[in-house]
């Protein structure tokens, strides 16, 4: 049985406004991390700890720049919407849950920021 | 007018149920997925030491290279690969497979294995090739 009134079947998007949107995006990031933090994983394994000039060269190459930009845009962006579930589950004081919700956006942008232009920087100056 | 929200029964909680692996493994998810939230903080500070020159860098390869930094890394592949097989089994959730009471225990501890398989097979991987 359908409850809902013409107009909200209409507008179609629930109490939150964007509808399945941050579901559909934490499923599509979920999907492009397989592929992007498995090339991490071995990134990671291969040059912790690799001498200055050997980690300088790797990121100088334009594949491998590229596709770590694509990691750093991919992860924190499924990290952001992830630890606000996290704060919507356990923060119930609103003013608290809506300062933790900046917060958590400030820090994935700071994360994401910071990142992206240590790569670029690496890529385009060494 | 009498308060209707304080006497309400509660749902029981957590501690209530014995702890079963899909159980664990939902809890784990989360707590790994928190984990790599405060992990990208060390994957900044790899980047922008080897954005700021070499001798700064050096700080990174003497952390990585003492035995916590050894931890920290091998236990930061182990975060991601156990929450990236946790998410696996998510994504076969939602598009309807794998809800059987022993596949999904199955799968439970296949999440768990797995992930400590792999983490020591990328490393060793990894120390015999360098």
């Amino acid at each position: 049985m359908d409850m809902r009134t013409p107009l909200a079947k209409v507008r179609g998007l629930g109490s939150a406004k964007d509808g399945t949107e941050h579901f559909w995006r934490q499923r599509l990031t979920a999907v492009s991390n397989i592929f992007l933090l498995t090339f991490f994983v071995i990134f990671l394994v291969a040059y912790a700890g690799a001498p200055y000039a050997e980690m300088v060269a790797v990121l100088h190459n334009p594949l491998v720049a590229i596709v770590c930009a694509f990691v750093v845009i991919s992860a924190t962006f499924h990290m952001r919407i992830g630890m606000q579930v996290i704060i919507e589950d356990y923060v119930h004081a609103e003013i608290g849950k809506i300062a933790l919700l900046f917060l958590n956006t400030f820090f994935a942008v700071a994360v994401a920021g910071a990142s992206l232009f240590a790569l670029l920087k690496i890529a385009f100056v060494g | 007018m009498a308060n209707t929200t304080s006497n309400r029964p509660l749902s029981p909680h957590l501690q209530v149920y014995r702890l079963i692996p899909t159980m664990a493994m939902s809890i784990l998810h989360r707590i790994t997925g928190g984990a790599l939230y405060v992990g990208t903080l060390l994957v900044v500070w790899w980047l922008i030491a080897a954005a700021s020159g070499e001798h700064y860098y050096a700080w990174v390869v003497w952390f990585m290279g003492t035995w916590f930094g050894q931890l920290v890394l091998v236990g930061y592949t182990w975060v991601l690969i156990h929450h990236m097989l946790g998410g696996m089994r998510h994504l076969l959730w939602d598009v309807g497979l794998g809800f059987e009471k022993e596949f999904s225990t199955k799968l439970a501890k296949a999440n768990l294995i797995g992930s400590i398989v792999l983490t020591v097979l990328v490393w060793a991987i990894a120390y015999i090739i360098r």
